[in-house]
């Protein structure tokens, strides 16, 4: 194919390439076109360059060159000729790559390690850390004037200290390690007043930070760090614990005791089986998927909730599609007076923001206060009981979802002709039958793959669980789970709620759920025959 | 309503037999009694949001599903005690610019996936909606350790600020929104660009000239979609924004009531109310799209 004629990519082969004389528009796109697509492209180089300072400044090569590459990559599809259909994908896909796909990704590599808040980086780090922190005052310390900084923005830029020694040798410690600081401005009384590339904070600012600071030090090597000490002196001093490659172990020099390291769970142990608090990320393999299946604990409390979850979404399902039809069949008949009025009533919940009503319905479930329980005389303890939370969650999300299904089966009811109801009943059918066995099943044609989005929607449905009862009542003998937990509100908490956030265990509960997800929806789905046409 | 049915009913009712109201209420009598009943379902909640918006006294223990009585004051301590404009506009930002942009991504991509042919398109196709099950706020563990990263070196598009969170949402810009549109886009004729090109006209502008205003109505639906399910989205934005400043309307109120449920409840309900008047308007302009873009498959928020 000739570059000129490229731009018809769609259009049969052979199209004419040529422009007819007097057409509207010119071949190489209108003047204001062109202006736009100079315009955006300066606008993305700009970005690019804004992107790339500060990885230049982290010394991040790697990010350097994914941004010069993607710089590159559209600097080709939209100067080129011949990709058109790129010229239309790439914007979208960018994001997809980078927010969903590169996430999905990083999800099952965590899932495969015991990543938590005490197993963040590498055990290098740990071991910096672990020394560094206990770094104690000797007699020989070296004192510095301290200078409290961080590389970028004041509130969340990686701590740095600024330091200077009596001879005036000025220094920054990170954290891995001193290295010396240039082109900075010292004063007389020792302190660093600007350095390039850092920030220097206020007292207040250092204020806000203080609890990262006291578990701050800068590693010198050899078993020594320099901790600071109030907030513009810092010392050197001696690691009480010290590393001892030649074992894999750590040493406390004042008790003797021996941490080894365990390089399987990421932490060092003593005899004892006590572990220091500074673990390091190791791969677990499939010990956390395992922990879910086969640790009776842990296992008890999944499977429960899976199966709460299960019914959950089948239920509510089923509930919203028999209810939504009913009521569509309800309207479905010529010469009902006031069917618009009708409609918008019942169509009400579906515009109504559900965040807002979720939280609404909660306050309605009150047993002390709640408007259900006044109006039916009753004193339920809705959420304190495990049937009660259960029937509450379900009864919010009937009301939040059958007018979808009401819209939903009007419109394919209107597609089914009227003519097919009526020869059946002429064939001597009563009304149910010939529901049964004429519109229903030219209903389900339209319905199924609405239901399975419905049920895969509902099975993940955060809110309708989270907003309501936060997952309670939890269960007295297991204190993670609840008796309304989905599978994410669990995932949420376990990452996000707990004392210590356990993102391994919650990176393999996210693809299990969408594992389960998956093989349910693509089943029912391919039985249905909707996905023929695409494979 | 065709002329045939018409008259097949009305044959049918000289036919039957009995009163003219018996047969109304077989007919047609139950269908409005049913009809209330569901309506009196679908209006109760909403009716006590308002009761309890308009209760002078503001608390949950004294609303009624009837207002006890009208005034403004839940409104004013809304507007006084809480950063509520603020967090009205950060409601308002994410939804209208994410629907935008969706709106627009998913069009250029849907653009692509009907009109040309080119080599994976079917892999992207099945691709996308492999990945639609794998739901963003799954790899919420991930997103938050990447922003973790990113709020180092940019501070800009970070934790706490409105652009992060866009950035996390419009990675879900192509989606099933692409599909729904693909699908639309698929019943426009061919020959209408295939003409213009003729007349002279590039691809670029067939599309915004002349397929962008033929298929208005799904770019409508999956607006409204979009912009509902992300008027409504907690998840994400609950790890992405702390900053009490930094919320949107849906985290506000949460927190509103989460603090003092009782004594808050006349300021949560204004705040409810407020949250859900975008969407009511929203959804009175676009109703007459709205039957037809969901029933080609698409799912609330």
């Amino acid at each position: 194919m000739a570059a000129s004629d490229s731009d018809n990519a769609g259009a049969p082969e052979g199209a004419p390439a040529p422009p007819l004389p007097g057409g509207r528009f010119a071949r190489d796109g209108s003047m204001v076109g062109r202006i736009v697509k100079i315009g955006l492209l300066g606008l993305f180089t700009a970005l690019g360059v804004w992107a790339v300072l500060p990885l230049y400044l982290g010394g991040n090569w790697l990010g350097i060159g994914l941004v010069v590459a993607v710089v590159g990559l559209v600097y080709y599809v939209y100067l080129s000729k011949r990709t058109v259909p790129a010229k239309y994908l790439v914007p979208g896909v960018l994001f997809l790559m980078v927010f969903q796909i590169f996430p999905v990704l990083y999800t099952m590599s965590t899932s495969v390690t015991n990543m938590s808040d005490g197993h963040r980086g590498s055990k290098e780090q740990a071991i910096s850390a672990v020394e560094s922190l206990s770094v104690t005052r000797t007699a020989d310390s070296q004192e510095y004037d301290l200078t409290i900084a961080t590389v970028g923005d004041p509130e969340t830029g990686e701590l740095a200290f600024l330091l200077t020694d009596d001879e005036g040798g000025a220094y920054v410690g990170d954290a891995d390690g001193l290295s010396e600081l240039s082109g900075a401005t010292v004063e007389d009384s020792g302190k660093v007043t600007e350095a390039f590339g850092y920030t220097i904070l206020t007292p207040a600012e250092v204020n806000e930070r203080s609890g990262e600071l006291a578990e701050f030090a800068v590693p010198t090597g050899s078993g020594a760090g320099i901790r600071s000490s109030g907030l513009s002196t810092a010392y050197e001093g001696r690691a009480l614990r010290v590393y001892d490659e030649s074992c894999d172990c750590v040493t406390d020099t004042e008790t003797g005791e021996v941490y080894t390291a365990d390089d399987e769970r990421g932490a060092f142990y003593n005899d004892e089986g006590q572990r220091l608090p500074q673990g390091w990320q190791v791969n677990v393999g499939a010990d956390n998927f395992a922990r879910f299946l086969l640790d009776p604990t842990f296992a008890a409390s999944f499977f429960s909730i899976l199966l709460w979850n299960i019914v959950f979404a089948v239920a509510v399902t089923g509930l919203v599609f028999v209810v939504g039809l009913a009521v569509a069949l309800t309207l479905h008949v010529p010469r009902m007076r006031g069917k618009v009025f009708y409609r918008v009533l019942v169509v009400l919940p579906y515009a109504m923001s559900s965040l807002a009503m979720y939280l609404l319905w909660r306050d309605m479930f009150n047993t002390d206060f709640g408007v259900i329980n006044q109006i039916l005389g009753l004193r339920i303890d809705w959420f304190g009981s495990v049937w009660g939370a259960r029937v509450a969650v379900i009864l919010a999300n009937v009301w939040l979802g059958y007018p979808y299904m009401f819209l939903v089966a009007t419109g394919a009811l209107q597609a089914i002709p009227r003519e097919l109801g009526h020869a059946a009943q002429i064939d001597g059918a009563n009304p149910w039958q010939s529901f049964r066995h004429v519109t229903l099943p030219l209903l389900m044609v339209a319905m199924t793959p609405i239901l399975v989005a419905t049920f895969a929607f509902n099975f993940n449905n955060f809110n309708a669980v989270w907003l309501l009862t936060r997952g309670g009542p939890l269960f007295s003998d297991n204190s993670t789970a609840g008796a309304t937990d989905l599978l994410i509100t669990y995932t949420y908490r376990l990452a996000f709620n707990e004392a210590t956030a356990q993102y391994g265990y919650a990176a393999a509960l996210s693809v299990m759920i969408f594992l389960i997800v998956s093989v349910i929806s693509v089943t029912s789905l391919w039985r249905s025959k909707a996905l023929k046409e695409v494979a | 309503m065709s002329v045939d049915t018409v008259r097949t009913t009305q044959r049918r009712y000289r036919r039957g037999a009995g009163t003219r109201f018996g047969l109304w209420a077989t007919r047609l009598g139950w269908r409005h009694v049913v009809m209330w009943v569901v309506a009196a379902f679908a209006l109760f909640p909403v009716m006590f949001v308002v009761s309890a918006a308009l209760n002078p006294l503001g608390t949950l223990s004294s609303s009624q599903l009837w207002p006890t009585g009208a005034s403004l004051d839940n409104a004013r301590d809304l507007f006084a005690n809480t950063p509520f404009t603020t967090w009205y506009a950060n409601s308002l930002f994410f939804a209208l610019t994410n629907a935008a942009v969706t709106v627009l991504l998913s069009a250029l991509a849907a653009y692509a996936f009907s009109r040309m042919r080119f080599t994976g398109r079917k892999v992207g196709l099945i691709g996308l909606l492999v990945i639609q099950m794998f739901p963003q706020f799954l790899a919420i563990v991930a997103l938050y350790l990447m922003f973790t990263s990113i709020s180092e070196y940019y501070p800009a598009i970070g934790f706490d600020t409105r652009w992060g969170l866009l950035l996390v949402y419009l990675g879900g810009a192509l989606s099933i929104n692409t599909w729904l549109m693909k699908g639309f886009f698929d019943t426009v004729p061919k020959e209408l660009d295939e003409s213009a090109q003729m007349d002279g006209a590039t691809h670029a502008q067939v599309f915004f000239r002349i397929m962008l205003p033929l298929v208005t109505p799904v770019l409508a639906i999956v607006g409204l979609l979009v912009f509902i399910s992300t008027i409504n989205e907690f998840l994400l934005a609950s790890v992405f924004l702390r900053d009490t400043e930094a919320k949107t309307l849906g985290l506000g109120l949460y927190q509103v009531v989460a603090s003092s449920r009782n004594a808050n409840f006349g300021m949560f309900s204004v705040g409810a109310i407020m949250l859900s008047l975008p969407t009511l308007i929203v959804f009175w302009f676009l109703q007459r799209f709205i039957t037809e873009g969901l029933t080609s498959g698409a799912v609330k928020g």
